[in-house]
């Protein structure tokens, strides 16, 4: 099965992330395949390079930099969304006039049609987080 | 019959200046409509804030959302629903909202997560 997962939660206001990162993990090992991976709203914080969570925490950005590395995962994160908030990558950096950009690797700043072309071309559109 | 394949239920229950889920809600909104997706729009909960008329969100250092949700129908989104008990328990009257609605009991408000194949609630 094609699925696409949308995440709405940062990775430490609510279980959204968290919940998101485990279920891409059980259905790539399922076999299915993960088109794609939408990051809006909050979810935006799950990109961010410069968290530094306790070392016997897990850190949800580096989990998911593993995972796109071991399986070609797109990370889409919402341009709009994550501009509000303060990730950005090097160009949206200088355009806007900010002094350092904290986008991580791995991940891709695109606009909401990545989302729309999601729940078009996918067999589900399975999101995480709600009620924020 | 549209050439895609898909059709996009897009549930609305944030209320419009709590965070910004009203505001994403309308945005991929208007983003699918450009898509030529076919979607339905359902307000329920809180949701049903968003559609009340007169709004006046810059005494609260907000950009009004009112002004965007009229335009809706220009982008041909042709169902924009209303669950009538969210409308009752807000004591809210459809006359009373910024734009024609189809209002819907809970039964038929159910059955759009049937008829639709990708649902994305905000």
């Amino acid at each position: 099965m094609n699925i696409a997962v949308v995440v709405y939660g940062s990775p430490t206001g609510s279980p959204a992330s968290m919940s998101a990162y485990r279920y891409v993990c059980a259905a790539l090992e399922l076999g299915h395949r993960v088109s794609r991976v939408f990051f809006y709203g909050e979810g935006v914080h799950n990109a961010t390079r410069l968290a530094a969570p306790p070392q016997d925490e897990t850190s949800l950005p580096e989990c998911w930099q593993r995972l796109a590395r071991s399986h070609q995962l797109e990370l889409i994160v919402c341009i709009a969304a994550a501009l509000r908030r303060g990730v950005l990558n090097d160009q949206e950096a200088a355009r806007h006039g900010r002094d350092a950009s904290n986008l991580a690797p791995g991940f891709e700043l695109s606009g909401l049609g990545q989302l729309a072309d999601a729940a078009l071309n996918s067999d589900r559109l399975i999101t995480f987080g709600g009620n924020g | 019959m549209n050439v895609h394949t898909k059709t996009l239920l897009v549930v609305i229950n944030a209320s419009p200046y709590r965070s910004t889920r009203a505001r994403d809600a309308l945005d991929l909104v208007l983003t699918a409509a450009a898509f030529e997706i076919p979607l339905t729009l359902l307000f329920c909960g809180d949701g049903v804030f968003q559609l009340v008329a007169d709004q006046r969100a810059a005494a609260i250092g907000h950009k009004d959302l009112a002004a965007t949700l009229p335009v809706l129908p220009l982008y041909d989104v042709k169902r924009i629903c209303v669950e009538q008990a969210a409308l009752a328990e807000r004591d809210l009257d459809p006359a009373q909202l910024l734009l024609p609605v189809e209002v819907l009991g809970s039964a038929e408000a159910a059955a759009l997560f049937h008829h639709h194949d990708q649902i994305l609630s905000f």
